[in-house]
């Protein structure tokens, strides 16, 4: 029998704000433990959650940007259960009424695309962090992250493979990139997922029982995952046996999933309405004012570039990262010439990424630069060899190209009165050649060329040399 | 002088005017509880050192001619579910008997704002639950009306500290009666605010929704006057409400003259204590002759009030102590073995047996499959309960009542039948249900000189009104100005 499986993801977002969703500390990553806390996100007793209007306005970003519904009233309530990271032993979360719902994310390209719905957006809090291994007996638990705001995006289970689902989450976080609600930076925790799966015949309208998966800390983790677990459940069904209802836990570097607990045992987390916290009101001012200040998103921008004249697919891969987004339209509007700048980020960029095994979010100069070698190199001020040792520099140092340059002496000679000078020179030091080029051998002239050339270290324009080489020869 | 025999607002008048220094003072109030507290059990923590710390500081203001308040060098106790910085703050519990906060409820840096002294912690039932104090980990604190009767609960220490004369003020806590009904088996004026009215920010929660600190003290002058203070929207407690400051001249110019006070007739039906009830309709008499008109009308929804306000309570109760869990702060049990067990431990040494009840309770109400039944149909009923008081309100002015059908019980009585108890907060639950204020004032007492106490409920933000009633029926009963235990020092 063909079947075909049923993806739903959970994705857990960590805002960007500044401070965390019911107090004023920071959210910043790699604290030294428990240093980021005070009394209201360590629930000390008697201590009251005020809520980050940020969050609100973050969420509502959000939720707009995935073709949501944003909930006017939207309320909290609090998820209970015990566990040492959970400061208040309940975590205050949306379940009955959260702040988005009904949306969507296109993926694929614009002929084949698909519709992924998204169900819901909540807010939430983070919990804090557990560290196993500081010893054999104890376990350390660090505060930090408590507290710090938390979009849950659920998708309803459109997606039919590990692509699709890889492909949901790709845009989604490039989405979230370009709105600025979070860094989304898997290796850091700013986004992880919990996937939903079941599989069910071709043809089949009829969902199957589904499991949950948990722990994905990486793109090729989640399709691994999904691929494993849908060849887990056909091998059951084939042999005639039953998916469990249950929790998994996957173990990438096992390349498989331990089941953690089953329907029986889930949690029962006895969700009630968040006492301490009024009701969120959204005014329709708000929404508009939201609506209107979210920023050109990636397909808007793919087709825009193509009118810039790139090819799809080198408007895809820049417009694929906001970064290199950011550093396509900066160069751009420096230097005006959209293929060079495509050029230099799609070849050089990407090498010099790649050499120095960073991503694109790590970049650390000033975006402009790039299109200034742009430019100097269409004066003539830098030849293209130039041109890319100056751009490693600024890569790696974020030196200024101009001041760069300049100071190392790497400016194209444009005085022809020197040029002339060191080509007479040359001449005069090489009469063999130029004997050779007068009676007839005329790859003698590139030897001479060279010899100019090298006098001159390379930067002069050839054109130049070569002219006024053959005036002094004729 | 007999310091203790003032009122809170004479005694400030006189610190203000030198005729008193804020150290007499606060050495004639330690006096009093070193005298007498060792038999009533009011306090569970003095703060001697800090008080006299404060007082200095409050002295040198008062002589620089700084206007803090109109309560300005008077010593107050609080509830020990308050937060105070630096000081054990207990509620009652083995659970947290020796947490002591790193910040002050909000409250407190008010009343220390306007000049008041803080000189210690009040006994309570654990967690403020129950209504007699005896739930309380640090043993019971006694009537001063009768010793071998209960003060009431939950803040039955601040009650019967300002009954006794050890302070003038208190600060309590009322989520269904907690304030107004020991001030009521004490003869003390207690007054629950509209909800929202005084932030909750470092009270410790029992039911967060119903949960409003109160202020108790001997007469409505000094009630209004601590309301004043501590009243105000506070941007550190999301619910907490701007409201007008309250006047105390308007309160004691109110006239009740054409005002319309409702009865609810479900108030005086079986179960009432048969002198409380003569008392109360006496106390209802003397409303008219000033100037009242008083009618009865039907309030069935009280039927809903005791059992929903136990479902929502016991349900937010359950989680908000789910914290103590011996991991951070509080009791932590010496033999668990594992984190489960620790959790399992901590919590059954540390709890008493109500609040574990109310913690199971709350636990069952919220649990998939009976959320339906009974948390949402509570939510249902507190919405009916409402809706009945706002449209009472259309008709009247204030809803009166009992306080409590019995007057103050023997000690070993009540918790013995968990259920009568929980039903005797039948007139005092709906306000807090209904999110109004209330008060409780004294109005007279039974055949064994018990105190008796009268309710009244105003609507939301009404809090001035209120205090002016009361202060008009000071003119006309004494009741308040009885003093229990021979009353002075």
């Amino acid at each position: 029998m063909n079947y075909e499986v049923v993806v739903g993801l959970e994705v857990h977002v960590e805002l960007a704000t500044k401070t965390k969703i019911f107090c004023s500390c920071t959210t910043e990553f790699g604290g030294e433990p428990n240093t980021q806390v005070c009394e209201v996100c360590l629930g000390m007793p008697g201590t009251l959650p005020v809520l980050n209007r940020a969050v609100v306005d973050f969420a509502v970003r959000t939720g707009l940007a995935l073709n949501c519904e944003v909930a006017c009233c939207n309320k909290f309530d609090r998820k209970n259960y015990f566990y040492p990271d959970l400061p208040k032993a309940y975590q205050i979360s949306q379940l009955y009424l959260p702040i988005c719902h009904d949306g969507f994310i296109e993926i694929g390209k614009s002929e084949t695309c698909k519709k992924i719905r998204i169900k819901e957006i909540h807010m939430e809090e983070d919990a804090g962090k557990l560290i196993h291994d500081a010893d054999e007996i104890n376990t350390l638990v660090d505060y930090n992250r408590c507290g710090v705001p938390l979009l849950e995006i659920v998708s309803q289970p459109d997606m039919r493979s590990a692509e699709e689902a890889v492909e949901y989450i790709e845009k989604l976080r490039v989405i979230l990139q370009y709105i600025g609600v979070s860094d989304c930076k898997m290796q850091e925790g700013s986004l992880r997922a919990d996937i939903n799966l079941s599989v069910r015949p071709v043809g089949s309208f009829e969902l199957g029982v589904r499991t949950e998966m948990k722990n994905m800390n990486s793109f090729k983790a989640i399709a691994r995952a999904i691929k494993a677990e849908s060849e887990r459940q056909i091998a059951l069904l084939e042999k005639g046996e039953k998916v469990i209802q249950e929790t998994r836990r996957w173990d990438d570097s096992e390349g498989q999933s331990y089941a953690m607990r089953s329907k029986e045992e889930a949690q029962d987390y006895k969700y009630f309405p968040e006492p301490d916290i009024p009701p969120v009101v959204i005014s329709q001012e708000q929404i508009d004012a939201t609506r209107a200040a979210i920023p050109e998103l990636p397909d808007k921008k793919i087709e825009r570039y193509t009118q810039l004249g790139l090819t799809d697919h080198d408007a895809e891969i820049i417009a694929g990262s906001v970064y290199l987004a950011k550093l396509f339209e900066c160069t751009y509007e420096v230097c005006g010439n959209a293929k060079e700048a495509a050029n230099w980020i799609l070849v050089d960029l990407l090498k010099l990424l790649h050499d120095s095994a960073k991503q694109p979010e790590d970049m650390d100069f000033n975006f402009d630069s790039l299109g200034k070698i742009i430019l100097m190199v269409e004066k003539g001020k830098i030849n293209r060899g130039t041109a890319k040792k100056v751009f490693e520099k600024v890569f790696e140092e974020n030196i200024n190209p101009a001041e760069y340059v300049e100071d190392n002496n790497l400016g194209l000679v444009t005085d022809t009165d020197t040029i002339y000078a060191t080509v007479e020179t040359v001449v005069k030091d090489n009469e063999k050649s130029v004997n050779e080029y007068k009676s007839g051998k005329t790859q003698a002239l590139q030897y001479l060329i060279g010899q100019s050339m090298k006098a001159l270290r390379g930067q002069a324009p050839a054109q130049t040399v070569t002219e006024i080489l053959k005036d002094l020869l004729n | 002088m007999d310091i203790l025999s003032l009122s809170a607002v004479e005694t400030a008048r006189k610190i203000k005017n030198r005729d008193l220094s804020v150290k007499e003072v606060l050495d004639a109030v330690f006096y009093a509880i070193d005298e007498k507290d060792k038999k009533y059990n009011c306090f569970i923590t003095l703060c001697r050192d800090e008080a006299y710390a404060r007082a200095n500081i409050v002295q040198a203001q008062i002589d620089k001619g700084e206007e803090l308040s109109a309560l300005a060098g008077v010593p107050i106790a609080v509830k020990d579910n308050i937060c105070t910085k630096g000081i054990k703050t207990t509620c009652a519990s083995k659970m947290l008997k020796n947490f002591v906060p790193v910040y002050n409820a909000h409250i407190v840096d008010l009343i220390e704002k306007a000049g008041l002294i803080v000189v210690g912690k009040t006994n309570m039932d654990e967690f403020a639950m129950g209504s007699t104090t005896e739930t309380s980990a640090f043993g019971v604190t006694l009537n001063p009306w009768d010793t071998t009767r209960v003060s009431g609960g939950s803040s039955g220490g601040a009650a019967a500290a300002v009954a006794a004369r050890m302070v003038h003020l208190a600060i309590g806590s009322d989520t269904g009666g907690s304030v107004r009904q020991p001030s009521s088996l004490c003869s003390v004026t207690g007054l629950k605010p509209t909800y929202g009215r005084v932030s909750r920010r470092g009270l410790i929660a029992y039911a967060s929704s119903l949960d409003q600190i109160g202020p108790i003290g001997r007469n409505a002058e000094d009630c209004a006057a601590l309301m004043g203070i501590i009243g105000g929207y506070d941007s550190g407690d999301s619910t907490s409400v701007e409201s007008t400051p309250l006047e105390l001249e308007k309160i004691k110019r109110y006239s009740l003259q054409g005002k319309r006070i409702g009865i609810p007739k479900e108030f005086f039906g079986g179960g009432l204590q048969e002198d409380v009830k003569t008392a109360v309709l006496a106390a209802v008499n003397e409303l008219k002759e000033l100037g009242a008109e008083v009618e009865e009308f039907e309030l069935p929804q009280v039927k809903y009030a005791v059992p929903t306000y136990y479902i929502i309570a016991c349900a937010e109760a359950s989680s908000n102590l789910s914290r103590y869990d011996g991991i951070r702060y509080g009791y932590r049990s010496d033999g668990a073995e594992s984190l489960f067990e620790t959790y399992v431990k901590s919590r059954s040494e540390a709890f008493g047996i109500e609040t574990k009840r109310r913690i199971m309770l709350g636990n069952f109400v919220l649990s998939s499959g009976y959320y339906d039944e009974y948390y949402k149909k509570a939510l249902q009923a507190k919405d009916i309960i409402q809706k009945a008081f706002s449209d009472a309100f259309k008709e009247y002015d204030f809803v009166f009542g009992p306080v409590y059908p019995t007057t103050a019980p023997k000690l070993n009585e009540s918790l013995s039948d968990p259920l009568k108890m929980y039903m005797a907060d039948i007139y005092t639950v709906t306000a807090n249900i209904a999110g109004l204020p209330a008060v409780s004032v004294p109005c007279g007492f039974d055949s064994n000189g018990l105190p008796v106490g009268m309710q009244l409920v105003g609507r939301p933000f009404c809090e001035s009104e209120l205090l002016g009633v009361v202060y008009s029926f000071e003119q006309k009963n004494d009741a308040h100005e009885k003093t229990a235990g021979g009353g002075t020092v």
